[in-house]
C-alpha cells in the first residue's frame, strides 16, 4: 500500500506522517493546531490537540462521502388508501392521499483537514476534557462500511465511546460513558476485538465480550501488572498482541494472547527502554526511546514470530515547510486534486458541515445538523426546502440536488423500445459531476499529482537535518501503516538523490533511467562494443559455442493408464544454432516394464508453460500446438518450489530465446489471465497479419509475466491495467518477468512486490432433530457436516488449505454474514433440506440450517505491475486504440467502478502515464457493477439493481460524459454484466442469459430494446470490431462436458451484427476440472480467460478468446481456426464464406454509415436528406466508400512494423 | 538501451581482437603465421588460448615446446587477470588488434604464476569468487550454495555461457532489502606506474550517515592520486571493461553489474593519453 502512512507528533505538538514508501517525515496540513495524542486507522485519523478538543482527519480519496437522504412529500390524494400504507403504483379508485420520493445527498466537506469533534452535544456527561484515545475495530464487521471504534479517556480516569462512527459518518454522533472499575490513564483498541487499558493504579484492563454484534464489548477484567513495584504505563494491543510499559520504562510482550482468551498468559521482557509502543496494522509495533526521543521500528514481527527481532531507529528527516507543503502531504493520494471538495479550503480547524457551528452559521432549518441528519428522524421538510434550490447559493458543493425521483404512476407505462430520451424519468441524474471541469485547477497546485509524488521527494535538494536537528518524538501510531513482510522501507537510510532506489521511487511508470551516470555506461559500452568489435567480427572466436545440456530429476504425469506420477530423469540440451539462434530440445527419460524410454519436446513448439500449483505438487505444465489438440500437456513436478522456479524459468528463457522474444511486451502485446490468477502475454507475430497463412491461435506463443490478477485489461497502445482478487488495482509497469522469473528472466526495475488477498469459503451444514434441535449430527444420507458450497467435498476447518503452497493463511476462520439470501445473528441460513434455497430466517418447515466460514490467505509475488492507490476496484474498461491512429498527448479514456459500486473516470491516463493522474468520480443513484467503454465514447454501465445506464455525451473533452441513461433491463431479468464494442452492445443478465441492444445508431446510441441471443453465458466480451467471444457455462462436447468454455460468434458481419451461431471453441472438460469449479473471470475483449489445469488430469487450452489489441483479431474472424480445438474426433467446421475477407470487416458498416466521418462515432443527430441531396449525398458516399478503403489500408494491421 | 540487463550482456560479450604473434627467437620448423582471435574480455588468456598453442606447436618441434606464456611490449601477461584487465591496463590506449607475444620458452618465474591446467585457473578463480562473497555476504551465499552451482559458475566461464553462468551468479549478486548494498564492495585498483600489483581495502557501499558511496568516494579514500583535483587537468582515466564509469556512479551498482566473473571490480588507472 503505497501511500498508508505513519503518523507521529513531535515534542512540540506538530503532527507529521511518514509514508511506507518516502523517507521524510511531513508535516501535517494543518500546521496551527498542535496535537498531544493521534490514533490512526487507514482512512482518518483521530487525534487530542493541546486545546484538549478531540479532532478527527479523514484523509481525502476520489470519490466523495456521500449521504443518501430520502424525504417524502405527501399530498392528500395519492394513490395508497392512507397512510401509512404500501403504496402502489397504480392508480386505483380508492387512492386518496399520494406522495414524491425527494433524494438528495450530503457531502462531507472537512476532509484533509483537522475537524473539530464538538463536545457539547454531550453538556453534562463530559464536563472534563480527554486524555487519551484510541481508534480500532474496523475488522470486527464490514457493515456498516468503514465503521470504527473510537475509545477515549477523559482526565478524570473515565471511558468514552463514540457512537456511529463509519464511512458516510465519519465523525460519529455523540459519546458514551462506559463503566469502569477503576480510574483509567490509558486505552487501546485493535483492529479487532482487542481491547486494554491501563488503571492509575498499574492493571491493566480488558475488555471482553467484543464482537460484531457488540463491538463495545460486556464486561472488564484485571490484568496484573509484570512486577509489583512498576505498573504498567502504557498499552497497545494489535490483532493478536498486547504491548505494554511498565513505569520503569522497560517494554514487556504479552505471551498467549488470542480470540477466546484477550487477556493471555504471561508477560515477556523485551528489550529496549520505550516511553510508549504503538501496535500498527499486522502487529508491525512502534516504540518511542526513552533517552533519544527516537521512533524505533520493531523488525522481524511476522505472524509466527509477534514479538520480532530488534528496534530499529527511523533516521528518515522531515521534509521542512516547503512553499507547497500544502499539495504535499503524503496523505495526499494520486488524484485528490480532482477531488470533490472546493480547494482552498484548507484553512485550519475547518469546521465540517456537519459541525454544529456552521448549523449557527447558518440559521434556520435549511441546514440539519449532525444528530438531527443521523438519530432524529428527518423532517421532510427541511430536505425538500434544500430539494428546491433555497439557501444553497452559498454552498454549492456541498449538496447535490438529484430529486426528485418521482415515485408516482402516471409516467409508468414501461418505457418499450420505441421510447425516447425525453420519455426516461431518470435523465439528468447527476447534474453536479460535468462543472467540475479539468480546467478548473486553480494555479500552484501540480498540474498532475503524478508531479506531485514526485514532489514528495526532492532529488537532491533537500538538505537532510544533520544530527543535531534529529527530531524528539512524543507520540507514535502505526494505525494507518501497513508494513508487509516484504515491505522494502526506506526509513533507515538517509539516501543520495542519485541511487538507484531512489529513482525507483521517483519512477514514472516509463522507465525513467534518467541518472547521467547511467547513461554515460550505456553508451559507452555501446562505443566499445562498436570500437572493439566492429571491424574484427570475421576473427575466430577464442570459446567455441557448445551443446550445453542440464539435467535434473522430475516426475513425470505419465501417458499411460492409470495415470500416475512416476520419477523420470530430465535433460535441456541447447544448442546454438549457425546463426547465432539458440535451440533447445527437452528430453525425458522414464522406464516402462523395464524397458528405457523417453519423450522429447521442441522448446520452439512449446506454446505455453503454467505453473500447475496445488496443495502438495510443485508442478508445471507444458502445451505444444499437438498437446494442445491432444488436450494433453506434458506435466512435470519438482521436489521443491525453488527447483521448480529453477526450471520453469530456465524453460521460459529457452522458449523465448528460440522464438527471439524478450524484453518488454509490445505495447500491441495481447494479455490474458488464467482463472489461477496468472498473467500471460503474447507478442502479435507478423505471421499472425499475414493473410495467406494465418497462424492459428494454437501456435501463439504465451509467456508469463509476473503478479497475480483477476482482471487483466490493455489498449492495445501500451495501457494495461489489472485488477486483483482483493480488488487492488494495478498499473502495468513496462518492466517484465517477477514472479519465479527472476535473473535474466526479470527485467531490473519495475518489478515490484504484488500481494493479493482472497477468501477460501467452507460451509458448516446442521440438521435438526426433535431431541437436540440442530445439531452436526445429520443423517447417514446426508452430507459431510463440514463441505464445500456443493456439499460433495468434506471440508473442515483443521482440514482445509489454502489453494497452493504459494497461499498463506492471514486470519482465522470466521462467518461470512454477507452470502446471498441473508442469514440470521449468527450467519445461519435455513433451508427444508440439503440441497436447497437457503433463506436467512428460521421456519416450521426448515430442518437443516448452514452457514458459510471464509478464511483469508495472501499470497505475495512480485511483478511488473504499481498499484493505483488508494481506491478498490470492481471492473475497469479502457478505451482500444488503433494502432494507427496517432494518441501521442492525448489522454485514453478509462472507466471503472470501484468495489463498493461508484462509477469513475481516469483522468491523464496517457502512453507516456498509464497510470493517470486522478479520479473523477462520476455520481450515481446507486452502486454500479460493471462497465464498458467502446471505441467511439459510448459508456454502458449496469447498476447493482440490474439495470444499464448510458452515460451521454462522453469525449475526449468530456471525459465523464453529462448524464446517465437509464437503460431498463430485458423484462424479469437483472443484468450483470454489459460489453461494447465498436458499435455493438451485448448485456449478460444473472441468468446467464446474452442480450443484444437493437437500433442503436450513432444519433441513437441508447439503442432501442434488449434482443435475446443466447442463454447459457457467463460473460461476455465485444471485440473493437464487434468480434463476440463469451464463455459458456456448459457445453457438451464430443467426449465429456466442458465448463467455462470460450465460444466465439460466428457469422458476425456488417449486416448481421448479431451474428448466427457459436463456435465451441476451447475449454475445459469436466474430467480435468476438480469437483468444484472455479469462479469465472473472463473480462473484456483484451482479457482472455482460461481454466488452468488443477487436478492432474486437467487441461489447458489455448488460446484464450479475446485476441488483444486489434490486429489478431483480422484474423481471429475465422472462427474455427481461432478456437482450433472445436472437437478432437470431427472435422473442423467449414469457414463461414464471409469471415476471411477483409472487406467485410464490421467495422465497415460504420465508415459507410457515415460517410466522410469513418471514425466519428456517435456523430451529431443526422436529420433525413432531402430528396435532391439525397442524390448527391449518395455519390459522396460511394466516393467517401473508396476512401474509407484506402485508408483502411493504413490501418491493415500487417502495416504494423516489426 | 534501457535495461541494466544489458549492461551484463554487454559486459559478458565483450572481446579484444588479438594478434598472436610467436616470438622471434623461438626455434621453429616452418614460419609461424600469426593467429587472430577475438578473446573475451571476462575469461583468462590459458582458458581461451588453446587454439593458439595448437597453430604454433604444429610449426614447432616437441622438444622446443615448454610452458606457454605471452606477453605484451616486453611486459609478461599475468594469466591470473582477467583479459579485460590486462588488456585496459596495458593496451588500451593502442592500436587494435592487440598484438600479444607468444613464449614457449624462459618462463618468467618472478612475473608469472605457473598454469599446469584448467584446473589452477579453476582453483584461482574459485578463490576469488570466495573471497568476494567473504566481503558481500561473510561467504553466506557461496557456502550454501552446492558443489554443483559452484561447477556451474566455472563451465559458463569456461563454455562462454551466460546464462549458464548467470543463473548462479544472480545469487551472490543479491543482497537483504534491509540493507542498501553488500557488506563490503570487492575490487581492486591496479596502476601501472606502482610496484604494488594492487589495492584492496575493506569499503562499504553505505557511508554511516546512509548515503551511497560512489565510484569518486572510493578512489578518494583509497587512491587520491587517481582523482582529477577540482582546477587541475585530467592526468589519468579510471577504467573499468574499457569504460570510464563517472565518478558519481554507485559503487554498488557498479559491483552488481561491472563486476568481473570472480566477482571483483577490477578498476585499471592508466595514464590520461597524450593524444
Amino acid at each position: 500500500m503505497p501511500n498508508s502512512a505513519l503518523w507521529a507528533v513531535d515534542l512540540f505538538g506538530k503532527v507529521h506522517t511518514l509514508s511506507t514508501a518516502g523517507q521524510y517525515w511531513e508535516l501535517c496540513k494543518d500546521s496551527q493546531l498542535e496535537f498531544k495524542r493521534v490514533s490512526a486507522a487507514t482512512q482518518c485519523c483521530w487525534g487530542i490537540a493541546c486545546d484538549n478538543q478531540v479532532y478527527v482527519y479523514v484523509c481525502a480519496s476520489d470519490v466523495p462521502i456521500r449521504c443518501r437522504e430520502e424525504a417524502y412529500e405527501n399530498q392528500g390524494w395519492t394513490y395508497a388508501i392512507d397512510f401509512p400504507a404500501t403504496y402502489t403504483r397504480d392508480k386505483k379508485w380508492n387512492s386518496c392521499v399520494r406522495r414524491r420520493r425527494w433524494i438528495r445527498y450530503r457531502r462531507y466537506k472537512s476532509r484533509d483537514t483537522w475537524a473539530k469533534i464538538p463536545s457539547k452535544d454531550d453538556p453534562e456527561q463530559l464536563p472534563d476534557p480527554f486524555n487519551d484515545l484510541s481508534v480500532g475495530g474496523w475488522e470486527i464487521t464490514d457493515e456498516p462500511v468503514g465503521r470504527l471504534s473510537v475509545w477515549a479517556v477523559s482526565l478524570q480516569g473515565k471511558v468514552w465511546y463514540r457512537e456511529d462512527v463509519n464511512h458516510p459518518n465519519p465523525e460519529g454522533s455523540s459519546w458514551s460513558l462506559m463503566d469502569t472499575p477503576g480510574e483509567v490513564v490509558q486505552i487501546s483498541c485493535g483492529p479487532h476485538d482487542l481491547l486494554w487499558a491501563t488503571l492509575w493504579e498499574g492493571q491493566a484492563l480488558v475488555r471482553e465480550g467484543i464482537n460484531r454484534n457488540n463491538p463495545k464489548g460486556s464486561s472488564w477484567s484485571i490484568v496484573e501488572p509484570p512486577t509489583s513495584e512498576n505498573g504498567i504505563m502504557h498499552v497497545s494491543v494489535g490483532v493478536g498482541v498486547v504491548w505494554a510499559v511498565t513505569k520503569d520504562r522497560k517494554v514487556w510482550f504479552r505471551r498467549g494472547i488470542n480470540s477466546h482468551n484477550p487477556c493471555g498468559t504471561s508477560w515477556i521482557e523485551m528489550v529496549g527502554e520505550m516511553t510508549m509502543v504503538n501496535v500498527g496494522l499486522n502487529d508491525q509495533v512502534w516504540g518511542i526511546g526513552c533517552e533519544d526521543r527516537a521512533i524505533y521500528f520493531r523488525q522481524g514481527v511476522t505472524q509466527s514470530e509477534l514479538s520480532g527481532k530488534t528496534w530499529k531507529a527511523i533516521i528518515a528527516s522531515r521534509e521542512y515547510d516547503r512553499s507547497h507543503s500544502g499539495s504535499s502531504s503524503s496523505l495526499l493520494s494520486a488524484g485528490c486534486f480532482f477531488g470533490d471538495e472546493v480547494r482552498g479550503s484548507g484553512e485550519s480547524c475547518a469546521p465540517s458541515d456537519t459541525d454544529a457551528s456552521s448549523e449557527a452559521e447558518r440559521p434556520g432549518p435549511d441546514q440539519p445538523g449532525p444528530a438531527g441528519s443521523v438519530d432524529s428522524p428527518r423532517n421532510p421538510r427541511d430536505s425538500l426546502a434544500l430539494g428546491s434550490g433555497s439557501g444553497r447559493t452559498t454552498e454549492p458543493a456541498e449538496e447535490e440536488t438529484t430529486g426528485p425521483a418521482i415515485q408516482t404512476p402516471g409516467l409508468e407505462p414501461h418505457p418499450g423500445p420505441a421510447s425516447t430520451l425525453a420519455e426516461l424519468p431518470w435523465t439528468n441524474i447527476d447534474l453536479k459531476e460535468p462543472k467540475r471541469a479539468p480546467s478548473h485547477p486553480a494555479a500552484g497546485f501540480p498540474e498532475a499529482s503524478g508531479l506531485s509524488t514526485l514532489g514528495l521527494l526532492p532529488l537532491g535538494l533537500e538538505e537532510p537535518y544533520g544530527a543535531d536537528d534529529h527530531p524528539l518524538w512524543a507520540w507514535v501510531s502505526g494505525g494507518g501503516c501497513a508494513v508487509e513482510p516484504h515491505t522494502v522501507l526506506k526509513w533507515f537510510t538517509v539516501q543520495s538523490g542519485l541511487s538507484p532506489s531512489m529513482q525507483t521511487l521517483s519512477m514514472s511508470i516509463t522507465p525513467a533511467q534518467t541518472a547521467a551516470w547511467r547513461k554515460q555506461i550505456f553508451q559507452q559500452l555501446t562505443e566499445r562494443t562498436k570500437r572493439e568489435l566492429e571491424n574484427f567480427r570475421h576473427y575466430e572466436q577464442a570459446v567455441e559455442q557448445s551443446v550445453w545440456v542440464k539435467t535434473g530429476a522430475l516426475q513425470w504425469w505419465c501417458d499411460w493408464k492409470p495415470h500416475k506420477w512416476v520419477d523420470v530423469r530430465v535433460a535441456l540440451e541447447q544448442f546454438t544454432g549457425l546463426d547465432g539462434a539458440r535451440d533447445s530440445i527437452l528430453f525425458i527419460y522414464y522406464v516402462v516394464h523395464e524397458e528405457k524410454k523417453y519423450i522429447h519436446v521442441f522448446l520452439n513448439e512449446v506454446t505455453v508453460l503454467v505453473p500447475v500449483l496445488n496443495e502438495t505438487k510443485h508442478s508445471f505444465a507444458l502445451y505444444t500446438p499437438e498437446r494442445t489438440r491432444q488436450r494433453w500437456p506434458v506435466r512435470l513436478a519438482a521436489a521443491t518450489e525453488q527447483d521448480m522456479n529453477d526450471w520453469l524459468a530456465l524453460l521460459n528463457l529457452s522458449c523465448c530465446e528460440s522464438r527471439r522474444v524478450h524484453g518488454r511486451p509490445s505495447p500491441q502485446a495481447i494479455w490474458s489471465v488464467t482463472c489461477k490468477g496468472d498473467i500471460f502475454v503474447s507478442e502479435p507475430s507478423p505471421d499472425l497479419e499475414a493473410p495467406e497463412h494465418m497462424l492459428p491461435c494454437d501456435q501463439m506463443f504465451w509467456r508469463q509475466m509476473g503478479g497475480h490478477l483477476r482482471v487483466v485489461e490493455a489498449n492495445g497502445q501500451g495501457v494495461v491495467w489489472g485488477i486483483g482478487y482483493d480488488h487492488t488495482a494495478w498499473v502495468y509497469t513496462g518492466g517484465y518477468g517477477g514472479g519465479c522469473f527472476q535473473g535474466l528472466a526479470s527485467s531490473t526495475s519495475n518489478i515490484y512486490t504484488q500481494s493479493d488477498v482472497k477468501c477460501v469459503y467452507i460451509y458448516e451444514n446442521q440438521r435438526w432433530n426433535p431431541v437436540t434441535g440442530y445439531s452436526s449430527r445429520g443423517l447417514p444420507t446426508d452430507r459431510y457436516m463440514w463441505s464445500d458450497a456443493s456439499g460433495l467435498q468434506e471440508c473442515t476447518k483443521a482440514g482445509t488449505k489454502p489453494p497452493s503452497l504459494q497461499w498463506t493463511w492471514v486470519s482465522d476462520w470466521a462467518v461470512d454474514f454477507s452470502v446471498p439470501g441473508g442469514t440470521d445473528q449468527e450467519g445461519w441460513q435455513y433451508a427444508s433440506d440439503f440441497p436447497a434455497s437457503y433463506h436467512g430466517y428460521k421456519t416450521m418447515k426448515d430442518f437443516v440450517r448452514r452457514r458459510c466460514w471464509a478464511r483469508k490467505c495472501k499470497l505475495v509475488t512480485t511483478g511488473p505491475w504499481l498499484e493505483v492507490a488508494p481506491l478498490t476496484l470492481a471492473d475497469v474498461s479502457i478505451i482500444p486504440e488503433r494502432p494507427g491512429a496517432d494518441r501521442s498527448g492525448h489522454n485514453i479514456a478509462l472507466w471503472a467502478v470501484s468495489d463498493k459500486g461508484d462509477v469513475l473516470c481516469r483522468l491523464g491516463v496517457s502512453e507516456l502515464n498509464p497510470a493517470g493522474s486522478s479520479w473523477l468520480h462520476v455520481g450515481t443513484d446507486q452502486p454500479f457493477t460493471s462497465v464498458s467503454i467502446g471505441a467511439c465514447h459510448q459508456v454502458w454501465a449496469v447498476a447493482r439493481d440490474g439495470s444499464a445506464f448510458y452515460r451521454g455525451s462522453v469525449s475526449p473533452a468530456q471525459p465523464a460524459g453529462d448524464c446517465w441513461y437509464h437503460i431498463p433491463s430485458p423484462t424479469k431479468q437483472r443484468l450483470k454484466q454489459v460489453s461494447v464494442g465498436q458499435t455493438s452492445v451485448y448485456a449478460l443478465d444473472e441468468n446467464g442469459n446474452l442480450w443484444y441492444r437493437q437500433g442503436v445508431t450513432p444519433s441513437y446510441p441508447q439503442g432501442s430494446s434488449w434482443e435475446h441471443v443466447s442463454n447459457n453465458v457467463r460473460r461476455v466480451s465485444v471485440g473493437p470490431l464487434d468480434q463476440v467471444w463469451v464463455i459458456a457455462n456448459k457445453v457438451q462436447g464430443s467426449h465429456s462436458l466442458s465448463r467455462g468454455t470460450v465460444c466465439h460468434r460466428t457469422g458476425v458481419r456488417p449486416r448481421e451484427p448479431k451474428g448466427q451461431g457459436w463456435d465451441y471453441g476451447i475449454g475445459v472438460s469436466k474430467a480435468g476440472l476438480g469437483l468444484h469449479g472455479h469462479s469465472v473471470c473472463a473480462g473484456t475483449w483484451h482479457q482472455g480467460w482460461w481454466e488452468a489445469p488443477d487436478s492432474p488430469s486437467g487441461m489447458l487450452d489455448l488460446p484464450v478468446s479475446p485476441l488483444g489489441p486489434w490486429q489478431p483479431w483480422v484474423t481471429r474472424l475465422s472462427p474455427s481456426r481461432g478456437a482450433g480445438i472445436t472437437s478432437p474426433s470431427g472435422p473442423m467446421p467449414p469457414e463461414p464464406s464471409g469471415a476471411g475477407p477483409r472487406r467485410e470487416l464490421p467495422s465497415a458498416v460504420w465508415s459507410r454509415a457515415s460517410p466522410g466521418h469513418p471514425h466519428r462515432w456517435p456523430g451529431p443527430r443526422r436529420r433525413p436528406l432531402a430528396p435532391s441531396a439525397a442524390k448527391a449525398a449518395s455519390r459522396t458516399r460511394k466516393q467517401a466508400a473508396r476512401r474509407c478503403e484506402g485508408s483502411r489500408v493504413i490501418c491493415e494491421p500487417s502495416r504494423l512494423s516489426h | 538501451m534501457t535495461d541494466d540487463k544489458d549492461v551484463l550482456r554487454d559486459v559478458w560479450f565483450g572481446r579484444i581482437p588479438t594478434c598472436f604473434t610467436l616470438y622471434q627467437d623461438e626455434i621453429t620448423e616452418r614460419e609461424a603465421e600469426p593467429y587472430y582471435l577475438l578473446l573475451p574480455r571476462v575469461s583468462y588468456l590459458t582458458l581461451v588460448t588453446d587454439k593458439v598453442k595448437k597453430h604454433f606447436q604444429k610449426v614447432m618441434r616437441q622438444e622446443d615446446i615448454s610452458e606457454i606464456w605471452f606477453e605484451y611490449e616486453g611486459t609478461p601477461l599475468k594469466w591470473h587477470y582477467p583479459i579485460g584487465l590486462l588488456f585496459d591496463l596495458l593496451a588500451s590506449s593502442s592500436a587494435l588488434p592487440w598484438n600479444i607475444t607468444v613464449h614457449f620458452k624462459s618462463f618468467p618465474e618472478k612475473d608469472l604464476l605457473h598454469c599446469p591446467s584448467k584446473d589452477a585457473i579453476e582453483a584461482h578463480f574459485m578463490s576469488c569468487v570466495k573471497e568476494a562473497d567473504a566481503l558481500k555476504h561473510k561467504s553466506q551465499v557461496i557456502n550454501e550454495m552446492q558443489k554443483k552451482d559452484h561447477k556451474q559458475l566455472w563451465m559458463g566461464l569456461q563454455n562462454d555461457r551466460f546464462d549458464q553462468f548467470w543463473a548462479i551468479n544472480r545469487k551472490l549478486m543479491e543482497y537483504p532489502a534491509e540493507e542498501n548494498g553488500f557488506r563490503y564492495i570487492p575490487f581492486r585498483i591496479y596502476q601501472t606506474t606502482t610496484e604494488r600489483p594492487f589495492i584492496q581495502k575493506l569499503f562499504r557501499p553505505v557511508a554511516a550517515d546512509g548515503q551511497l558511496h560512489t565510484l569518486g568516494d572510493l578512489l578518494k579514500d583509497t587512491c587520491p592520486s587517481a582523482i582529477t583535483p577540482e582546477d587541475g587537468e585530467k592526468k589519468n582515466q579510471v577504467l573499468i571493461h574499457g569504460i570510464e564509469p563517472m565518478l558519481e556512479t554507485p559503487l554498488q551498482w557498479l559491483s552488481e553489474h561491472l563486476s568481473y566473473p570472480d566477482n571483483f571490480l577490477h578498476i585499471s588507472i592508466i595514464p590520461q593519453p597524450t593524444d
